[in-house]
């Protein structure tokens, strides 16, 4: 049944509203590690993460009036990655991928492609973190930000449909596919121990 | 199923958003095949290499001051790190969303096999029903102590007719009963008091007819207890903790079955 409670928030729409300011500060500022570790991810850059970061929150803080829930974490995701478009295209020198919602020549092949070079009797062994991170970062961008939203973010499918825009099957399909080059990935660096 | 299927659905089994009957499927299908075993099983153990090595950032004091400072001052603005319970009003704005997102999610072939994820939005619309029931004068109906009041009350007024059982031996004091609106649906609300805090036993009509064991939620800091039975759904929501809320549905199923078998 839906409620109309727009009037509750059409009072104080200024930007300068304490009490505005104080709801966005209760709401948004839980998520500040969660957002930043995403921009980690997305952006390879702490200090180029740090100024998407803050970037999203006063994006989040301009556009918090049209906020409807019901979900924060996913409506930050949802701004921080169009922060994270734009520096793309800052940075639009380096061949650095871009996010992309179409499907991708990488998504339409078939799944369990790169299946058929995992060696048959190799088992996964566990990882330190930063062996884990440099694996994750071999990931192409759909399938990177769909996987750390999932395993780092622990975001449900919908939620993480909620956050990049897609539908939940292609969600399920992107995490598919990443955990199928992750798997790959992480056998073949245990290939070659340092 | 065939193994295509099998490769896709395995990772919504590990990340536990199949539905029962689907998860069921997939493990049978990994239970037959080796290639689909041996992957989930990688999978599985990615996944608890993951969350073993612990792969978050801390954001930096410094973004956070940065953050903080570039945020208009509100008087006293306690920034903390722990996220608040939700104000009244966030729970309605969630709530006016439930619908709309409800509708995008019955879309699509997933929405079938996947957990009832509505079954948070749900949760979350049926939590709303209870705050609004605590406002004044909206709490019952019907009033009344005695079952057989309650009971033909809402003969009519609903497509089921929600079992009205006096616990008030056990504890748990009949008030009423009040018709609410839950997923833009009519749905029966039985309204039990234990000491001074208020329980709503919501009851909805579902097609499924086979007995669903009960489950204790918290949601929004309310525990719900959901359960099915013949037919019916039901949620039992309130502010007591979990121990007295799971007491409340062992007491109503039990005598439920009484009243079957009497």
């Amino acid at each position: 049944m839906p409620v109309n409670i727009s009037q509750d928030t059409s009072q104080g729409t200024s930007q300068d509203d304490p009490e505005r300011a104080r709801r966005f500060r209760e709401a948004a500022l839980p998520h500040l590690d969660d957002v930043y570790t995403l921009a980690r991810y997305l952006l390879r850059d702490a200090s180029d993460a740090e100024d998407a970061v803050q970037d999203c929150y006063l994006r989040a803080l301009k556009h918090f009036d049209s906020y409807r829930g019901p979900a924060m974490k996913p409506w930050l995701f949802a701004i921080l990655r169009n922060v994270c478009r734009a520096e793309y295209a800052r940075r639009a020198s380096a061949p650095s991928p871009v996010l992309d919602d179409t499907p991708e020549a990488a998504e339409q092949t078939p799944l369990w492609h790169e299946e058929q070079q995992t060696p048959e009797a190799e088992m996964i062994r566990e990882r330190d973190a930063s062996a884990i991170r440099r694996i994750i970062d071999t990931l192409a961008e759909p399938f990177k930000e769909t996987f750390v939203l999932r395993e780092i973010n622990n975001l449900s499918y919908r939620e993480i449909a909620d956050a990049v825009g897609a539908p939940v099957g292609t969600v399920m399909s992107r995490l598919a596919r990443a955990r199928a080059m992750l798997r790959s990935a992480w056998l073949a660096e245990q290939e070659q121990p340092k | 199923m065939t193994c295509d299927e099998a490769k896709i659905l395995l990772h919504a089994l590990i990340d536990g958003e199949l539905d029962a009957g689907h998860a069921r499927e997939v493990e049978a299908h990994i239970a037959g095949c080796a290639s689909c075993a041996a992957e989930a099983a990688d999978y599985r153990k990615m996944r608890e290499a993951i969350a073993k090595a612990d792969l978050r950032y801390t954001a930096p004091a410094s973004l956070r001051q940065r953050i903080d400072a570039a945020l208009p001052k509100a008087a006293p603005a306690p920034v903390s790190n722990v996220q608040p319970l939700p104000s009244r009003r966030s729970l309605l704005r969630g709530f006016a969303m439930g619908s709309a997102v409800s509708a995008l999610a019955a879309t699509g072939l997933v929405a079938i096999v996947l957990r009832n994820d509505d079954q948070q939005l749900i949760e979350s619309e049926i939590v709303s029903a209870h705050l609004r029931s605590l406002q004044p004068g909206h709490l019952i109906d019907v009033v009344s102590t005695d079952q057989h009041t309650v009971k033909p009350w809402f003969n009519g007024k609903l497509d089921v007719s929600p079992p009205v059982i006096d616990l008030t031996a056990q504890g748990f004091t009949l008030i009423g009963g009040r018709l609410d609106y839950v997923d833009a649906r009519a749905i029966g609300a039985v309204v039990y008091k234990r000491r001074a805090h208020v329980i709503n036993l919501f009851v909805a009509q579902t097609s499924r007819t086979a007995r669903k064991p009960a489950k204790i939620e918290t949601v929004q800091g309310f525990n719900i207890r959901r359960w099915s039975d013949r037919g019916l759904n039901y949620w039992a929501v309130s502010d007591i903790g979990a121990d007295e809320l799971a007491e409340f549905g062992d007491k109503f199923e039990a005598a439920a079955q009484v009243n079957k078998e009497g």
